[in-house]
């Protein structure tokens, strides 16, 4: 067979996974985008492997490790995502924006007062 | 004799560590501020009998051998020393037995005792020093002292500026004084001063002795107080009045014409330096002189006539005449400590400095009476007084001035005699001011105030004990040579007896001199009879205000140095705060408006931040294949 097609289908499912990541509003999806670009990544490790007459076989190694990481970090996403929904009621990513600069400059000299309070109890209160 | 030097010297520097360590057990100040001094006064004679006329002993360690600078720790004992060093312990002595009673009431008495043992400490190690570096430390501590002892009563505010002054004034000289040093030892290859010694007398081995001896001579003008640096001394009499005693008469000033003698050779190399120090002592002598004989207050009367004094030893050394200035500093260390301590009696009876204040003093206080007088005579030059002897050896050395000297010996001859005439009559306007005419406050009509003991017997005792030398200390003159042999030559060598500077009075100088003394006492007394309540400063007409502020010249250096200075650090302050604070200011205000700028783009969605992550990606790869394609 020849590569250019495990390659190019590598290639096409990476440009998926990729607009996903990028362009889609809802974490799920977004998530689900990861995994098509994993999988993309795995797909030409295989590829690869096979091109080079790999005698130890370690892309496809790589690739069984890809997908054991890659199970464990879509439960971990979705544990996330599920949280947050809880919390927000919707799980929009572009509507996450809790680590966003504030509109206005903070007043350096607040600043330094908050360093020198001494009560912990302070600094977890909402 | 190294090793009672060595004890002179740590002596009244334990005794000050003790007093201080008394706190202010009154007891335990006055134990460890008198024994340990007189030890000392005692160690010295035994340096002084040990010695004899012998030359130099040196006894030293290496401090510390690190490569590089050396510095010895020892003692270096010639006769000079040993002379000079007998009269600082013989005078510290004589002030702090006399304190006991004078500070008295004095609540900081323990610190004010313990620091004159550390004065005194401290002139032993300038003289006995075996090295440069060492002497230095010691006149370092002395200008601290000074400046601690003359702000005694930091309460009023004339001892605080009084102090101030006199430890900036003496430090500007010090500086100088400080590059002298190290230039001479960096010349000489060694700051022993024995080596230094022997490098100035070998020929070709030193290089610019002028500007070394010019250096030099900047430090031993601030603490011997001669023009331009002398206008700290006058002030210094905010301190207490032993302490004047101690700084004019044996410590401070006599330190800056000690080194002059010690690096003699050195000077000698440099006769432009000698001439300008003529030149210096001339205008010193006869400006004090004239300032002296218009000052209203005692002590600045005594401290002018101290300045004109030095100015003396100064000229006696710009012509060549050592022996007969280290003689003059001897009998003047000896008479105008006396007359200290007495004015002081006479300020502690009447509570008042101001000439006004006084009058008709000789029969309520008689031993002070007798005693200042011998001080004035000794102090104006009348025979057989000591410094009748000793002036006339000055006077002396500046006729006999010939070859390099010719001209400073002139300078130094004229401007001496003019100082004679001027210190008669300061003395004279004094002593009648002082002990005759009425007391101002009987004339008034007060009825006589009790006089029950004109002071306590232990002062009584010190100022008799001093009279003494003050009356006899002159007719070591008399015995050729004698003096010379004494304090060794040039170098620390043995001087023979028929080679000595002859110290005897020269007849034509001796008879000038006395017809001056007489010309000027003379005149005061005149003006003094026509009219005893007034003031016979009066003779010196328009110039009496100038004379009486100085003759302007703390306002001068105000003008000069402080206002300029003044306005230099103001322009300073503007171009720190103003123009380099700018940009510190700038930079943090510049930071924050980028910051500014770049904040606006967190925007706190994630999708931007990994879209703007791949571009920056997909650029870097692009270069990257660039540069290999």
């Amino acid at each position: 067979m020849h590569a250019v097609y495990p390659l190019v289908l590598g290639a096409l499912l990476f440009a998926i996974g990729l607009y996903g990541v990028l362009a889609r509003r809802n974490a799920i999806t977004v998530l689900m985008a990861i995994e098509l670009l994993l999988n993309a990544v795995t797909i030409n490790l295989v590829a690869f492997g096979s091109i080079i007459r790999d005698a130890l076989n370690i892309g496809q190694v790589f690739t069984l490790f890809i997908i054991t990481i890659a199970a464990a970090e879509t439960g971990l996403g979705l544990a996330i995502v599920l949280l947050i929904f809880r919390q927000k009621g919707t799980a929009g990513i572009d509507e996450q924006r809790t680590l966003a600069e504030p509109a206005r400059l903070p007043d350096l000299s607040k600043l330094a007062d908050r360093s020198s309070e001494p009560s912990p109890s302070a600094r977890t209160a909402p | 004799m190294n090793t009672f030097a060595l004890i002179a010297i740590a002596l009244p520097a334990l005794g000050a560590v003790s007093t201080f360590a008394g706190g202010r057990d009154r007891r335990h100040a006055r134990f460890w501020s008198t024994a340990p001094t007189l030890l000392a006064f005692l160690a010295t004679l035994a340096v002084s009998v040990a010695h004899g006329t012998g030359g130099t002993s040196v006894q030293a360690t290496r401090l510390a051998p690190a490569g590089g600078l050396e510095i010895w720790l020892g003692t270096r004992v010639t006769g000079l020393a040993a002379v000079i060093g007998i009269l600082v312990t013989f005078v510290a002595s004589c002030v702090q037995v006399y304190s006991l009673t004078y500070m008295k009431d004095d609540r900081r008495y323990a610190t004010y005792a313990g620091l004159i043992s550390l004065f005194t400490s401290a002139m032993l190690l300038v003289v006995f020093s075996a090295d440069l570096i060492v002497l230095l430390v010691g006149w370092e501590i002395m200008g601290v002292c000074s400046y601690f002892l003359i702000g005694h009563y930091w309460e009023k505010p004339e001892a605080r500026s009084g102090s101030i002054k006199a430890f900036l004034v003496t430090k500007t000289g010090d500086v100088p004084f400080l590059f002298g040093i190290i230039a001479l030892g960096v010349q000489a290859g060694s700051f022993r001063i024995s080596d230094v010694l022997f490098a100035a007398t070998t020929p070709g081995d030193l290089h610019h002795t002028t500007l070394i001896a010019a250096l030099l001579l900047c430090g031993a003008l601030g603490k011997s107080a001669q023009f331009p640096l002398h206008s700290w001394l006058p002030d210094a009499m905010a301190g207490p009045t032993p302490i004047s005693a101690l700084i004019h008469a044996a410590t401070m000033v006599a330190a800056g014409v000690y080194v002059i003698a010690l690096l003699y050779p050195v000077f000698l190399l440099a006769p432009g330096v000698l001439t300008t120090l003529a030149v210096i002592a001339a205008i010193t002598m006869t400006g004090a002189a004239l300032a002296a004989l218009a000052q209203t207050d005692i002590k600045k009367i005594l401290a002018y006539s101290t300045v004109s004094q030095l100015a003396y030893m100064m000229g006696a050394l710009a012509v060549g005449g050592r022996t007969a200035a280290i003689f003059h500093l001897v009998n003047h260390g000896a008479f105008k400590a006396l007359l200290f301590l007495a004015a002081g009696v006479v300020i502690h009876r009447v509570g008042s400095n101001e000439l006004s204040d006084f009058g008709g003093l000789r029969h309520r206080m008689p031993v002070a009476f007798g005693t200042m007088t011998v001080g004035l005579c000794a102090l104006v030059g009348l025979p057989p007084f000591s410094g009748f002897f000793s002036k006339e050896s000055v006077l002396g050395a500046a006729w006999q001035a010939n070859g390099q000297f010719a001209a400073a010996g002139w300078i130094v001859l004229i401007a001496g005699i003019v100082t004679v005439v001027l210190t008669a009559a300061y003395s004279m306007r004094m002593w009648l001011k002082m002990f005759y005419g009425p007391f101002p406050e009987e004339s008034s009509g007060d009825p006589s105030p009790a006089w029950p003991v004109e002071a306590p017997q232990s002062e009584l005792v010190i100022l008799t004990l001093l009279a003494i030398p003050s009356a006899l200390l002159g007719f070591l003159a008399l015995s050729r040579g004698t003096f010379d042999t004494w304090i060794g030559g040039y170098e620390g060598q043995v001087v023979s007896s028929l080679a000595a500077v002859d110290l005897n009075p020269i007849l034509a100088t001796s008879l000038i001199a006395l017809a001056a003394a007489l010309l000027g006492g003379g005149l005061v007394w005149l003006v003094w009879r026509r009219d005893p309540a007034g003031d016979p400063a009066t003779i010196l007409g328009p110039l009496r205000v100038p004379a009486l502020r100085g003759f302007y010249f703390d306002e001068a250096q105000d003008f000069l140095l402080v206002r300029s200075t003044k306005a230099l650090a103001g322009l300073v302050a503007f171009l720190d705060t103003e123009v380099i604070d700018a940009y510190v200011r700038g930079a943090g205000a510049g930071t924050r408006t980028v910051g500014g700028l770049v904040r606006r783009s967190q925007t706190g969605n994630v999708q931007l931040y990994l879209t703007v992550l791949l571009t920056g990606v997909i650029v870097i790869a692009c270069v990257f294949a660039g540069q290999v394609g």
